[in-house]
């Protein structure tokens, strides 16, 4: 019985992406472009050469921190939609320290050592925001997380127009880039750094490791499945929902650091470029399991950067690929759904 | 409206909670329907009103073969149902309410026809002012309020559910007034209720319910004790086991008080015993859940103190409780006491896993495995919790307590469970207090409560009895008492 409902459930998993790509085939057709001619062109875009390869992964990277952080609040059972204003609080508190620390003449390991741990404790201080509110204020975490994400872009704008402006004219191309010994390193010809890659892979062991094989996990889990009962067996639910914030603020942080010391070399207007709206869309998909989280991320990130090609080649938007992933996130849920309603019915007849 | 209903039958799983029920009801009547828990009560009332639907069965409606698939069907015909919660919305204005239900079973009323329930408000001797909202009235009044509705949209047939729950008494009289003046008109009136005062007050004739049967009918005037002996039966009360209470007192109550939103309970005194078992009888509802979630620090007390071995606890949350031995099992066990959707291994690593940071698996398989084995649990480690059955669940639940609880609060322990699982656990808590574990538990059970509690605590809404010791109380006094007779003025 359990054997034939892992084989279903595959074949809903796979009946749920085939759905998608047909979706999105409909899509292009009326915008009067060749289907399989635009999904080749995003694959190609991706992949095609070693470039467009390092290209996907700096884009993977930021979605693999998100997801990561993602993960954890889901597993509390919580919607953090803040997550992008806590990507951009981290942002914005490495840049801080970036131009605090830019002439002191410190060795720029140490500055951007400490770059990334402001961008941390910006994310974690928005996050406990979220948080606090949600356990003090009886505010939602959506509603808060929805609201903070607002005052952290309008605070990065103000930033970029008022104190931070660039000397003579104020531009919505961001802060001045910082000097180019505070960027991460890169592998020589590519936009991709070793480091943010070691970092994402360090990142999805933790939480691994965290959800799978500590107590603090089991715990999370509990209290997203059931509050109630978590109580009964003696965990304090709001500080596990509260640290759950924590934990997801400290990767976002990291993202945004990472935004602004391996990618922009400044602070811009859209720094989180919206990977923590993707971070959750790859969360929702990966339902809990974040090894799983790494192809779909990388799937992501492809079609991010896979999509650039479709307005050059096709003249196409490349808003496609979100039409792609959405979609894709849509319909896998969709079917999940379906499937658990088919196999009630199934259990129901089986049971008669 | 002249209702007669035929062989009904209702199944829930393997519970036959509606078994070949007949019953004939003419207009004008007010019909009180009486029984104990799980008698079939609610169920048959469910049919009747559209929310569920019956197995087999006819229900005839002046003479017409009628089937009712959902609650608007019933009302369409005249039927209508006034639940114990009331079916409004807190948050609208009471015009808007009414509005909302005349559109949803189809009636072309408009605002102009609002003057209409002040007349049926007026008859009734209630007094709501209709331009007000409906969050801003008592319990009682929204349940007025419901009448006036139900009236309004035509309403032949009108069931009570337990009305009397959470009103004043004089809401009671306004209402009981009501219900006779709307017997006079011809409307029929089954009220369902555990109250025998109320039911001899009000009612012409009475059905009893007895595990899904229709026991008996009476017509007035009624003799309390055949009601009682009708409602619970005759039970042979088994010889009495030992005790395991000893002299030393661990828990005491000092003139606790609590409020809910329906149930108040004032000034309760207890002193539990190292090892004795405290039972707490009444029909649910009656403040058995409240009592027993302040115990643990669930819910927080409005006045009194709670001790345990003269150091007062209350004001502490539940996790502080647990920490110094009481715990709380509740009834609705996949609701409030397991996760769903996780195994029994991940349960005990949860249950006690201190104050390690990783998990051990080899160590954790182990425990489960033993514990398994010990509580005799029909699963396996990596099962998940809702796939195993009731009497399994409160197996598990019972085997995640600490071997340090010192108070175990049972609520309904035993529900739903074959004899044999229930013996069982009684095995394992018999057990527990030769260790000087204390229990209070709550049961809808008379036998049950007889033959293991060494005291018992009758609940009558919201009001507790004294203790009473369960071998010199016979079934047939403790029904009376369930039922609101006997007690002191």
């Amino acid at each position: 019985m359990i054997r034939n409902h892992k084989i279903t459930n595959y074949l809903f998993r796979i009946a749920g992406i085939l759905t998608a790509f047909f979706f999105t085939a409909i899509v292009l057709m009326i915008a009067r472009a060749n289907p399989l001619e635009a999904f080749a062109n995003i694959f190609l875009g991706a992949v095609s050469t070693p470039i467009k390869i390092a290209d996907s992964l700096v884009a993977w990277v930021p979605l693999i921190l998100t997801s990561c952080g993602l993960v954890i609040t889901f597993t509390a059972g919580l919607w953090n939609i803040g997550i992008e204003g806590q990507i951009t609080l981290g942002a914005i508190a490495t840049t801080w320290m970036l131009r605090l620390l830019q002439d002191s003449g410190w060795p720029s390991v140490v500055i951007l050592t400490i770059g990334f741990l402001a961008g941390i404790t910006g994310g974690v201080i928005w996050a406990m925001l979220a948080g606090g509110l949600k356990f003090f204020g009886g505010v939602s975490e959506i509603f808060a997380g929805l609201g903070l994400n607002f005052i952290a872009t309008a605070l990065t704008i103000y930033l970029i127009f008022g104190p931070w402006k660039r000397a003579g004219v104020a531009s919505m191309s961001g802060t001045k880039p910082f000097e180019e010994s505070l960027w991460l390193p890169t592998i020589p010809g590519f936009r991709l750094s070793i480091w943010s890659i070691l970092l994402a892979v360090v990142s999805v062991l933790v939480v691994f490791i965290l959800l799978k094989n500590t107590i603090i996990g089991l715990r999370l889990k509990a209290v997203g499945k059931n509050p109630k009962a978590a109580v009964q067996m003696g965990i304090p639910t709001s500080r596990y929902m509260l640290l759950s914030f924590i934990l997801c603020g400290i990767f976002a942080g990291l993202t945004g650091a990472m935004q602004v010391i391996g990618v922009y070399h400044r602070l811009i207007p859209s720094i989180s470029s919206g990977y923590g709206f993707l971070g959750l869309l790859v969360a929702m998909l990966v339902n809990y399991q974040i090894l799983w989280a790494v192809p779909v991320a990388l799937l992501f990130a492809a079609l991010n950067i896979g999509g650039i090609q479709l307005p050059i080649m096709m003249k196409l938007d490349s808003t496609l690929s979100g039409v792609m992933q959405s979609s894709l996130v849509l319909f896998y849920i969709l079917l999940d759904g379906v499937r658990k309603i088919w196999i009630k019915k199934k259990e129901k007849t089986s049971d008669e | 409206m002249h209702i007669e209903i035929k062989n009904i039958h209702k199944h829930f799983g393997s519970v036959h909670a509606n078994n070949d029920i007949s019953l004939t009801i003419e207009r004008g009547l007010i019909l009180g329907l009486l029984g104990e828990n799980g008698a079939g009560k609610s169920t048959l009332m469910k049919i009747l009103s559209g929310l569920i639907y019956m197995d087999s069965g006819e229900i005839m409606i002046n003479d017409q073969l009628q089937v009712l698939t959902n609650p608007m069907d019933a009302l369409r015909l005249g039927i209508g149902m006034l639940h114990q919660d009331p079916q409004d919305f807190p948050s609208m204005a009471i015009k808007e309410d009414l509005l909302i239900w005349n559109q949803k079973i189809g009636h072309k009323k408009s605002q102009r026809d609002l003057s209409e329930l002040t007349e049926i408000q007026n008859e009734l001797g209630f007094k709501i002012d209709l331009n007000g909202m409906v969050g801003e009235l008592t319990v009682g009044e929204r349940q007025q309020l419901e009448l006036i509705r139900l009236l309004w949209l035509g309403v032949e047939l009108l069931i009570l559910d337990e009305p009397t729950t959470g009103i004043s008494a004089s809401q009671q009289e306004t209402l009981f007034g009501a219900l006779k003046k709307l017997a006079q008109k011809g409307k029929t009136i089954i009220f369902v209720s555990h109250k025998l005062e109320e039911v001899k007050e009000l009612c012409s004739r009475v059905i009893v319910l007895r595990k899904g049967c229709l026991i008996g009918s009476r017509d007035a005037p009624f003799k309390e004790n055949d009601l009682v002996k009708l409602m619970f039966g005759r039970q042979i009360t088994r010889v009495k086991k030992s005790q395991a209470r000893t002299a030393k007192v661990n828990l005491s109550i000092d003139l606790l008080s609590i409020d809910d939103f329906r149930i108040s309970i004032e000034n309760a005194n207890l002193n539990l015993f190292e090892g004795e078992i405290i039972g707490l009888a009444g029909m649910e509802g009656s403040g058995q859940r409240q009592f027993l979630q302040t115990l643990a620090g669930i819910k927080q007390p409005t006045g009194g103190t709670i001790n345990l071995d003269g150091e007062p606890i209350s004001g502490k949350n539940c996790i502080e409780f647990q920490k110094r031995g009481i715990f709380y099992v509740p009834s609705a066990r996949m609701e409030e006491g397991l996760v769903p959707g996780m195994n029994l291994e991940e349960h005990y690593i949860l249950s006690d896993c201190g104050k390690n940071f990783f998990i051990n698996s080899q160590e954790s398989r182990q425990i489960s495995e033993k514990r398994i084995r010990q509580f005799n649990i029909k699963g396996h480690p990596f099962t998940n919790t809702e796939e195993l059955s009731g009497g399994n669940q409160q197996r598990l639940l019972l085997s995640l307590l600490h071997d340090s609880a010192r108070i175990l609060l049972l609520e309904n322990p035993t529900r739903g469970l074959d004899v044999e699982s229930a013996n069982w656990i009684w095995s394992i808590l018999k057990e527990r207090c030769l260790t000087t574990t204390s229990i209070i538990f709550s049961s809808a059970d008379l036998d049950e409560l007889t033959y293991y509690a060494d005291r018992i605590l009758v609940f009558f809404s919201g009001k507790i009895s004294q203790p009473l010791a369960s071998s010199g109380l016979n079934e047939e006094k403790l029904g009376r008492m369930i039922g609101g007779k006997d007690w002191p003025k």
